[in-house]
């Protein structure tokens, strides 16, 4: 018995709850015939077909003139992928927002040209957008007490991920919690110190820090600098290549001595620096920092308990250090050093092999320039000719010295232009300027898609981004090596040749004073189709004279392609 | 455009090198006579040197078989009124003396004379661009030069070689090349010059008031010239005249190595072989 239900008259569709029977429940509303409810073997039918469902009214929704009745032999017919339901709603999702993404998917899938799975293969990387993890936050870690003036309290507000903070950026606190918690002391104990340290060294009384840190030696180790630190960057040091210039970088090193001693706060540090009680200054701080944050976190801690916190950034943190330090590394690093500190002046002079450029022959040459130098020549002007001079040349230049034989006779006359023709001069000049300049300003922001009617503007991008898309698919599939990539490339090439000929109606049919912008628009559409028809032509070749056929009996496809255009 | 030095300018003291065409085929036949012509040049002149105290100008004649310095302004007296009728004679008298020259040695050299001789336009640049080359390597604070060619006579293709080293030498000092045409065609050679480095091109229309067309265009020093507006050309003459034959081509032969052009296919050569 078979039951025939247009998707059109389908709204929604619900599912049952998974410990009940695996039902799909299709709701038409009241007017559309009711509802029905399908009752399946196991949940993974019903989820499929709950997918494809879905996925139909996912396009329902987005078009207009309602789709006739999808049968199963369309053109998801080679199996229903395996969609997540969240998979199928980023995808309605994606097409309900870009209307072009929906314009493109309309034609191809329900034009039958690809397949829904290789229409979204290409587009997978929208869907993974939420996979990122969030890193350390680039603002510097500050505990920001909260003073209250009348009670004298300061209260400390310390979260989990504050705390992974404190563990990363200063390890010494961090050996301290592992030391010491849960065996010595609680936790709350243990943060409360550490607070009252951190207030300590903001006072920056050192004569009060080391009076505390000499009764408590949790304090001490909280007030002091930290050693960890202090051995890490020596070793990161030694790292380094020798031949770096390594002085602007001494001061971290050395701690305080070439420092700028800005603190956090902005203050300039004025205890003296020798002392192991001064706050770490604002330049140390932030390199610190920035070395924890662009580290990045490591992948599996969770900030659940402090307590696995701390123990599993120790566990991570003990891997890495093994492999430094072998003899055989400092040993290439020396070889290396070698080679790059090269002293110039011990070399050898290197001296390159040019050629340069030059006449090969310069006698050759200049004797034939003589040639054409003594050859009467005229050159090509247009406009109008010089009248022939018809004297001779000792006339003429009889003449020139005559002129200026009046010169030197008559002197300068005061008044060399007349006001009139100093007038007719400058209005001139300003025409002339006022011409050239309209004439270079205009439209220059007009480019050639401006000039062309909207219409036909829509077409042409319409016909781009298919052919942007259907090339994008067809040079994906190559090579060829089943039959189904062999039926798609066929299918695209179809679906080309077709838009091909489109373009070529449009450039014959464009009115003549747009004709030369359209065939300038639509040559790099063409030339790209026509690289993709050359390339399959010779992919047929190739195969068939693999196959052992002869030359002359080269198969034909059924699609004969345009002749290549030339513009 | 690279510089070869870096230099220091003042802002608007300029050094103008006028090139005065004198080719007597040319002035025996032009409209504006050529006293007349050097009655406005000779105002130019003096409207540049009043304009600055700083500013220095230099006149080079280009004839038909020779060129040279007829007046340079920096050799002057600085004394007041006096020197400058003395100043006249003397470039007047050099006038005279270097047509004479060009005579003799137009004369001389036969094959070169002919109504339609091209006066030496390579030369002139040449000469040009040694004087602004010793300029630069005076001190440290020079005028900004440039170079003024006044033209009436066709351009020789044979020069194209030559001319084209020039402006591309002009190109390379930053130095721009103005053209004022006062014959009756246009000058491909200058407006390729205008046009690649970055000076006025202007063929005037009324001859007599040529004076006001040099103050009005000509006479604007490099810093204020970027903002003026000034006379643009719509459009140049870029054809090249090809090697062999020094005809005015547009379409040719091109070799890979030197890029010398051919008007016919050839096997060799002739410039790098």
């Amino acid at each position: 018995m078979r039951l025939n239900v247009h998707f059109r008259s389908i709204k929604c569709h619900k599912v049952g709850s998974k410990q009940a029977r695996s039902l799909l429940k299709l709701c038409g509303g009241p007017d559309k015939g009711g509802d029905y409810m399908f009752e399946f073997d196991n949940a993974a039918d019903r989820d499929q077909c709950r997918d494809f469902v879905a996925m139909v009214l996912g396009q329902h929704q987005g078009t207009i003139p309602p789709i006739p009745n999808i049968p199963h032999e369309s053109v998801a017919s080679t199996g229903l992928e395996q969609l997540t339901a969240a998979e199928v709603e980023q995808r309605m999702k994606l097409l309900r927002e870009n209307s072009e993404l929906q314009k493109l998917h309309m034609k191809f899938v329900l034009g039958k040209i690809l397949q829904e799975s290789e229409f979204w293969a290409t587009r997978k990387e929208a869907n993974n957008a939420s996979k990122q993890r969030p890193a350390f936050k680039s603002a510097m870690l500050d505990l920001e007490p909260s003073v209250d003036g009348q009670t004298n309290k300061v209260t400390y507000r310390i979260t989990t991920e504050k705390i992974h903070q404190i563990f990363v950026e200063k390890p010494a606190v961090h050996r301290a919690f592992l030391d010491s918690v849960p065996e010595k002391m609680s936790e709350a104990h243990f943060w409360s110190k550490y607070c009252e340290a951190e207030t300590l060294l903001r006072t920056q009384n050192t004569a009060l820090a080391a009076a505390h840190a000499a009764v408590d030696e949790l304090l001490a180790v909280f007030l002091k600098s930290d050693d960890i630190l202090a051995k890490e960057a020596k070793f990161k040091i030694k790292q380094v290549d020798p031949t770096l210039d390594m002085e602007p970088d001494a001061g971290d090193y050395y701690s305080r001595l070439l420092d700028h001693r800005i603190l956090r706060d902005g203050s300039i540090q004025t205890v003296d620096t020798n002392s192991e009680f001064v706050m770490r200054t604002l330049s140390q701080d932030l390199n610190q920092h920035a070395a924890v944050v662009l580290e990045g976190r490591s992948h599996d801690v969770k900030l659940t308990d402090t307590k696995t916190l701390a123990e599993e950034l120790a566990r991570l943190k003990k891997e890495p250090s093994s492999c430094y330090n072998t003899d055989d590394a400092n040993h290439e690093r020396l070889v290396n050093v070698a080679h790059v500190t090269c002293m110039e002046d011990l070399q050898a002079p290197r001296n390159l092999v040019y050629a340069p450029l030059c006449i090969k022959n310069p006698r050759e040459y200049l004797e034939s320039q003589q040639a054409n130098a003594l050859r009467s020549l005229g050159g090509s002007n247009d406009g109008k000719k010089a009248c022939n001079c018809s004297l001779s040349t000792d006339d003429a230049f009889f003449h020139l010295i005559d002129q200026v034989s009046s010169i030197k006779a008559n002197r300068l006359n005061c008044n060399v232009v007349d006001s009139n023709v100093a007038l007719k001069v400058f209005n001139e000049l300003n025409k002339g300027i006022s011409y050239s300049r309209s004439h270079n300003l205009k439209n220059p922001h007009e480019n050639i898609l401006g000039q062309l009617p909207g219409q036909t503007r829509d077409e042409l991008m319409d016909h781009w981004a298919s052919i942007q898309e259907l090339l994008r698919h067809f040079w994906l599939s190559y090579p060829i090596t089943s039959a189904a990539l062999g039926d798609k490339v066929e299918r695209l090439k179809d679906a080309m040749a077709q838009i091909y000929q489109k373009l070529q109606d449009m450039k014959e049919s464009a009115a003549p004073d747009v004709r030369h912008e359209m065939s300038q628009l639509v040559k790099p559409m063409m030339q790209a189709m026509d690289a993709a028809f050359s390339h399959d032509l010779e992919q047929q070749q190739k195969c068939s004279k693999g196959k052992g056929t002869s030359p002359a009996g080269l198969e034909t496809r059924r699609v004969a392609w345009p002749v290549q255009s030339s513009i | 455009m690279t510089s070869a030095h870096s230099k220091l300018y003042s802002d608007d003291v300029s050094l103008v090198v006028v090139v005065v065409d004198t080719n007597p085929f040319f002035w025996a036949t032009a409209a504006l006579p050529f006293a007349d012509f050097f009655a406005n040049l000779v105002h130019f002149v003096n409207s540049i040197l009043l304009l600055n105290h700083l500013n220095r100008v230099v006149v080079i004649a280009s004839g038909v078989s020779s060129c040279a310095y007829i007046f340079d302004s920096g050799d002057a007296s600085p004394a007041g009124g006096v020197g400058v009728a003395a100043t006249f004679d003397k470039a007047s008298r050099k006038v005279e003396e270097f047509i004479a020259q060009d005579a003799h040695a137009t004369a001389s050299n036969s094959s070169a004379a002919s109504a339609n001789a091209a006066s030496l336009l390579s030369g002139a640049l040449s000469l040009a661009m040694c004087y602004i080359q010793r300029i630069f390597r005076s001190g440290t604070r020079h005028p900004q030069p440039r170079i003024l060619c006044l033209q009436g006579s066709p351009d020789g293709p044979e020069q194209y070689v030559a001319v084209m080293n020039s402006i591309f030498s002009a190109q390379r000092s930053m130095v721009p090349i103005d053209s004022c045409i006062v014959g009756t065609q246009d000058s491909a050679f200058l407006q390729q010059a205008s046009y690649i480095t970055g000076g006025v091109y202007l063929k005037p229309q009324e001859l007599n008031g040529l004076f006001q067309y040099l103050a009005a265009v000509f006479a604007t020093d490099l810093h204020s010239r970027t903002f003026l507006r000034l006379p643009k050309t719509l459009g140049v003459d870029f054809r090249a005249s090809c090697f062999c034959h020094k005809k005015t081509i547009d379409m040719g032969y091109v070799c890979s190595v030197c890029l010398s052009i051919f008007c016919k296919n050839q096997k060799k050569c002739s410039t790098c072989g």
